[in-house]
């Protein structure tokens, strides 16, 4: 299972997170600091999967993340997934972002959190792998995001 | 009034969203708490408004500010409400915040059940979709209870996409209320062989987190998991039933032996990956690793798989990767080691290109080889193994072709004439009996330089006595090879019984050296006009040459012929085969130059192919490893060889950095730059796959002496000259031109592959097919043999015509020859000048001077000074190179009509006196006039 995914920048801001399991607001905001203390250490050509964070899940829990120029993309996971599976599902992730928002950047992320998470509602639900294919992904988002369209269109028509 | 009210709470709606919010809190670094504090004051006013437009723009503002650390559960209650919208856009703002902060604790949920349930089962697959994502992150034990049957009713959706959520929350529903798993189990494995790809992977997934905690019930389902693994091409589904059967395996042992071979399907998928994975640096690592799997490895075909493997990953792009080449001979040895593989021939082949390209290292790889001769009999002991005695060959050559090196040539020419060679397959028994003629050669030589010349005729007494084993031997070659030396030694032995010295002559039998020679290298020669290398130069003799067919003759050419049954009559076709045959062999055998007779003179004097650089670097191994030899120790070495590079380096960090670097092939420069600095410890001699770029100009030069061709038609040769001529304006209606382009193809070599492009400009484009990019040139549709010319027509779209213009282009094409071809391109212009948009028509007289009378067109007029030719003639000119006809000609003055493409009517009046030339031109487009004059203008300065 994940256990959280999060995305930061290289100062440890958070721009997305999503716990898959209850913790506090200040307790979420510790477990970030404390992943972006023992990832943003971390040279780029070292590996990408780390044990030791002491907050989620205990002994079986470990993190898997992918560094993409100024953002950090983490997922904490127990033992039941693949590291390099999870990797990929990181990759497919902002693969899709990267579809969805055109060349995505970090202010995208900034300015569109809710759109990220709908997005990523596509890929990862409740902590299970829901689904890796890119295509059927974004086929997904789009569907629902003319659906939303239309809904705002009516809105206005109807003032 | 009350229209006042609605707009304010528009414009609330529109005041603040979360864009808004986000730049806000970016705008205030300084006092970020307290400007958030006065937003969620804001928030709290708007979630007091009716309009759920501005509540759901509320909610989710506290959905961003949650994410920042604030605790957000005090709008619980509005967040329900934003749940409940009847619009998507609403409902999906709701579940989003309520997944980021409902928990078991937040009472407000058990108001929710309600409202799941019915977005559950709405009509609209995208809101049901929301509720189940939504719920799967704050299912309480409740809601779970409450919701399991309509989340199984969902299994079954005709939906993929409600199923394969459904099916997924179903894991939570189990957490939350494990009474709900007996029911679902059914309907939840049912779902493992669903037709949709998603649902099945969701089905895996979920069963794989439950054998997780409990493998031994999901035992039964292990035949289903084990069809899923051998069909599934999802690695997702791959890697997590993988996991399960790494639970289930100690449970059940016979599990393991079943998944045996469709995991090594995968870790050949693996193997394949490392081939694209070395680098000069991991080489010797991943190779040790392999080794180590070898060891391990049960089957004997995976094993082979490994070995394979091993040797591609080392040969690949000419040893690209190997800084040493002792390391990879010991590799090489070790392998022979292996039981019953069936690869004995791949090992020997590389041994052979190894000792043979790297000069430095012979010496090392004899001495390997004697000691592999020398143990034969681990290799032979067991017939069984008779695919790795393959190696023998190698070995028996290596030793003989480079005898000079080896340390007691007297024990390996024993070792080499043993009776027990005589079980060896006979392809091997013959280079073991040619090879020991060799060697006695070099013990010959060692011994007679010794006063006493007693050991010299032991050693052709050795000779003779073990000898005549081969000359008994079933297999012709090695029977007629033996007795051919046994009766050349008995011969020696008479001389040195009357005590002349013969070593020198023997030597010679075997001077000279084997020079490699790129396998391409002979492709990049053009075969001068006038030279048939298939004709015979001598009268052609009676019988047929041999046919080789031995695959397995390595050194097939190097072996002195045997006769064979001789053919009296063969026809023309089948000498026409065998030339074929022949010439393709020669081509693909690398140690094969094309003999003609005065080639063969330059080969020898020439000094060149000698001089191919063999950078010589002092190795910090030992030569000479006694024993069987451990790549291992080599990993080591190469780190301390690294390591002692690496410091020298250091100090001539201020000494160019080329000097340090191997002036291979363009190859290696290329590579990353941590690759560069590792030298490599021996250098391969030819790089077969890119002809190094000074080998070129050796093997040209070569030719050129013996041929005496000139340099010119070399040049011509690689650049063919290729005339794009004759540039015709078609006209048609409106804006398409058509142009005929006539390629002519002036060299001696096939064309083919032409493509025609041409960068369009804003006002001409070429019309291309559609689906093709604007970019994309234009096939021509035929190919072109040397000397031929054809037409072919391109459709522009012009958009005026009232100015000429240039259009750039390029043709591209390949140019074939009988063994080689190279892409070649052609740059061009295309001129459009105003003339070729002018259509020739016919005008009589009184339409001629209705529309001068009209008072539409507007004149023009232009001299012609020292025109030198008749009246009619000038007529004639003008009309065919611009397209006009003559209206009416009275003496030496003539009135002319054209047309455009658009309908632009163009009148000249031309008169002339004595040498000078006058037009005077009328056209309703005073741009269009004016080229077409400078245009007439131009043909007749030109003449």
């Amino acid at each position: 299972m994940i256990k959280a995914i999060l995305i930061f920048n290289n100062h440890g801001k958070p721009r997305l997170i999503r716990f898959y399991q209850y913790f506090a607001e200040d307790m979420q905001q510790q477990i970030i600091r404390e992943t972006f203390h023992l990832v943003s250490k971390r040279d780029d050509n070292v590996c990408n999967f780390l044990e030791g964070g002491s907050l989620i899940g205990g002994s079986d829990y470990k993190l898997i993340y992918r560094h993409y120029a100024t953002l950090y993309f983490v997922f904490c996971v127990d033992s039941s997934e693949s590291e390099l599976g999870i990797l990929d599902l990181i990759q497919v992730f902002v693969e899709t972002l990267d579809k969805c928002f055109e060349n995505v950047c970090e202010l995208d992320l900034i300015f569109h959190m809710d759109k990220v998470h709908y997005i990523l509602q596509e890929v990862v639900m409740g902590g299970m792998v829901l689904e890796t294919n890119m295509n059927e992904i974004v086929a997904q988002v789009e569907v629902q995001n003319r659906m939303e369209k239309s809904e705002v269109s009516d809105v206005k028509q109807g003032l | 009034m009350a229209l006042k009210i609605v707009k304010g709470s528009i414009d609330r709606m529109f005041d603040k969203n979360l864009q808004d919010l986000v730049r806000g809190i970016r705008n205030h670094k300084e006092d970020e708490a307290k400007y958030i504090s006065t937003c969620i004051d804001e928030i709290k006013q708007e979630l007091k408004q009716d309009n759920i437009a501005v509540k759901a723009n509320a909610v989710c503002k506290l959905t961003y500010l949650q994410m920042l650390g604030y605790d957000v559960s005090w709008a619980a209650f509005n967040i329900v409400e934003v749940m409940s919208s009847s619009k998507f856009t609403y409902k999906r703002i709701g579940y989003l915040a309520a997944s980021q902060c409902f928990h078991e604790s937040t009472d407000v949920i058990m108001l929710t059940t309600n409202q799941i349930r019915k977005d559950l089962s709405s009509p609209n697959q995208y809101d049901t979709g929301v509720a189940l994502t939504g719920l799967s992150c704050f299912v309480t034990p409740d809601l779970a209870r409450d919701l399991a049957n309509d989340i199984m009713t969902l299994m079954s959706h005709t939906k993929p996409y409600i199923r394969k959520k459904a099916v997924l929350i179903m894991y939570k529903v189990f957490l939350k209320y494990p009474e709900s798993l007996r029911p679902a189990f059914p309907r939840l494995k049912e779902k493992l062989e669903d037709p949709d790809p998603g649902v099945q992977s969701a089905a895996v997934n979920v069963i794989c987190e439950l054998a997780r905690r409990n493998p031994k019930n999901y035992l039964s389902l292990a035949p289903l998991f084990f069809k899923l693994m051998t069909s599934s091409t999802n690695n997702w589904v791959l890697i997590k039933i993988i996991k399960l059967f790494g639970a289930l395996t100690p449970l059940e042992p016979r599990l393991g032996k079943k998944l045996i071979e469709p995991l090594t399907n995968l870790i050949h998928r693996a193997l394949d990956l490392l081939y694209g994975m070395v680098s000069k640096k991991n080489l010797m690592e991943i190779v040790k690793k392999l080794m180590l799997h070898v060891d391990k490895a049960e089957g004997t075909t995976y094993r082979d798989e490994l070995l394979t493997k091993i040797i591609d990953i080392c040969s690949q792009s000419n040893y690209q990767y190997i800084t040493n080449f002792e390391w990879y001979i010991s590799i090489l040895v070790e392998l022979t080691r292996l039981e019953g593989t069936r690869h004995g021939h791949l090992i020997a082949s590389q041994m052979l290109d190894v000792a043979i390209r790297v000069k430095a290292i012979r010496a090392f790889a004899v001495a390997q080889m004697a000691t592999l001769l020398d143990n034969a009999h681990l290799l032979t002991g067991n017939m069984q193994r008779n695919g790795i005695c393959e190696v023998l060959y190698a070995a028996a050559w290596i030793c003989g072709e480079f005898s000079e090196h080896l340390e007691n040539p007297i024990q390996t020419l024993e070792a080499m004439l043993r009776p027990k060679v005589a079980t060896l397959p006979g392809h091997i028994q013959a280079v073991y009996v040619q090879n020991a003629a060799k060697l006695f050669a070099t013990v010959l030589k060692g011994q007679e330089g010794n006063t006493d010349s007693t050991a010299a005729q032991e050693t052709s007494q050795l000779m003779i006595d073990r000898l005549p084993l081969f000359v008994q031997s079933a297999n012709l070659e090695v029977q007629e090879r033996a007795s051919c030396i046994l009766q050349l030694v008995k011969y020696i032995q008479k001389l040195q019984q009357k005590d002349v010295e013969v070593a020198e002559e023997v030597s010679a039998l075997f001077a000279g050296e084997l020079n490699p020679v790129a396998p391409k290298a002979q492709k990049k020669v053009p075969v001068p006009e006038g030279l048939d290398l298939d004709a015979w130069i001598n009268e052609p003799p009676s019988e047929s040459e041999s046919e080789d067919e031995q695959p397995k003759a390595i050194f097939a050419k190097e072996e002195p012929k045997h006769s064979r049954p001789r053919h009296t009559e063969v026809d023309e076709k089948e000498l026409a085969r065998r030339r074929e045959a022949r010439k393709q062999e020669q081509a693909n055998n690398p140690f094969y130059i094309k003999a003609s007779p005065s080639s063969q003179k330059v080969y020898q004097d020439t000094p060149g192919v000698e001089h191919i650089p063999v950078v010589q670097i002092d190795l910090s191994v030992p030569l000479k490893v006694p024993g069987m030899p451990m790549s291992d120790q080599y990993v080591k070495l190469e780190e301390e060889r690294r390591q002692k590079e690496r410091a020298e380096k250091k100090k001539k960090e201020k000494k160019k950095r080329k000097e340090k670097r191997s002036g291979r092939g363009k190859k290696q420069d290329s590579g990353p730059e941590s690759e560069e600095d590792i030298t490599p410890a021996h250098m391969v001699d030819i790089v077969t796959e890119e002809m190094p770029e000074n080998a070129l100009p050796i093997l040209i030069l070569f030719y050129f002496l013996s041929v005496n061709i000139l340099l010119t038609e070399m040049i011509a040769f690689f650049w063919p000259s290729f005339k794009v001529c004759d540039i015709q304006g078609n006209l048609q209606d409106g804006s398409q031109v058509v142009v005929s382009v006539i390629f002519e193809n002036k060299c001696d070599s096939f064309l083919k592959s032409m493509e025609f492009n041409v960068l369009d400009s804003l006002n001409s484009k070429l019309q291309r097919p559609e689906g093709s990019g604007p970019h994309d040139g234009l096939t021509v549709p035929f190919q072109l043999p040397p000397g031929v010319s054809n037409e072919a027509r391109f459709v522009f779209t012009v958009q005026s015509i009232v100015m000429p213009q240039k259009l750039k282009g390029t043709l591209t094409f390949i140019v074939k020859n009988e063994d080689s071809s190279t892409h070649e391109k052609l740059d061009f212009k295309l001129h459009f000048t105003c003339t070729s948009y002018l259509i020739t028509t016919p005008c009589y007289s009184d339409a001629f001077a209705k529309l001068l009378e009209s008072g539409d067109l507007k004149g023009s007029s232009v001299r012609l000074e020292g025109v030198n030719m008749p009246f009619h003639h000038l007529l004639a000119r003008i009309c065919f190179h611009h397209h006009f006809s003559v209206v009416e000609r009275i003496d030496s003055c003539a009135s002319m009509y054209s047309r455009s493409i658009q309908g632009h009517h163009v009148c000249l009046l031309v008169k002339t006196s004595g040498q000078t030339v006058s037009i005077d031109a009328k056209c309703d487009e005073p741009t269009l006039l004016g080229n077409v004059l400078d245009e007439i203008k131009q043909t007749f300065s030109q003449c």
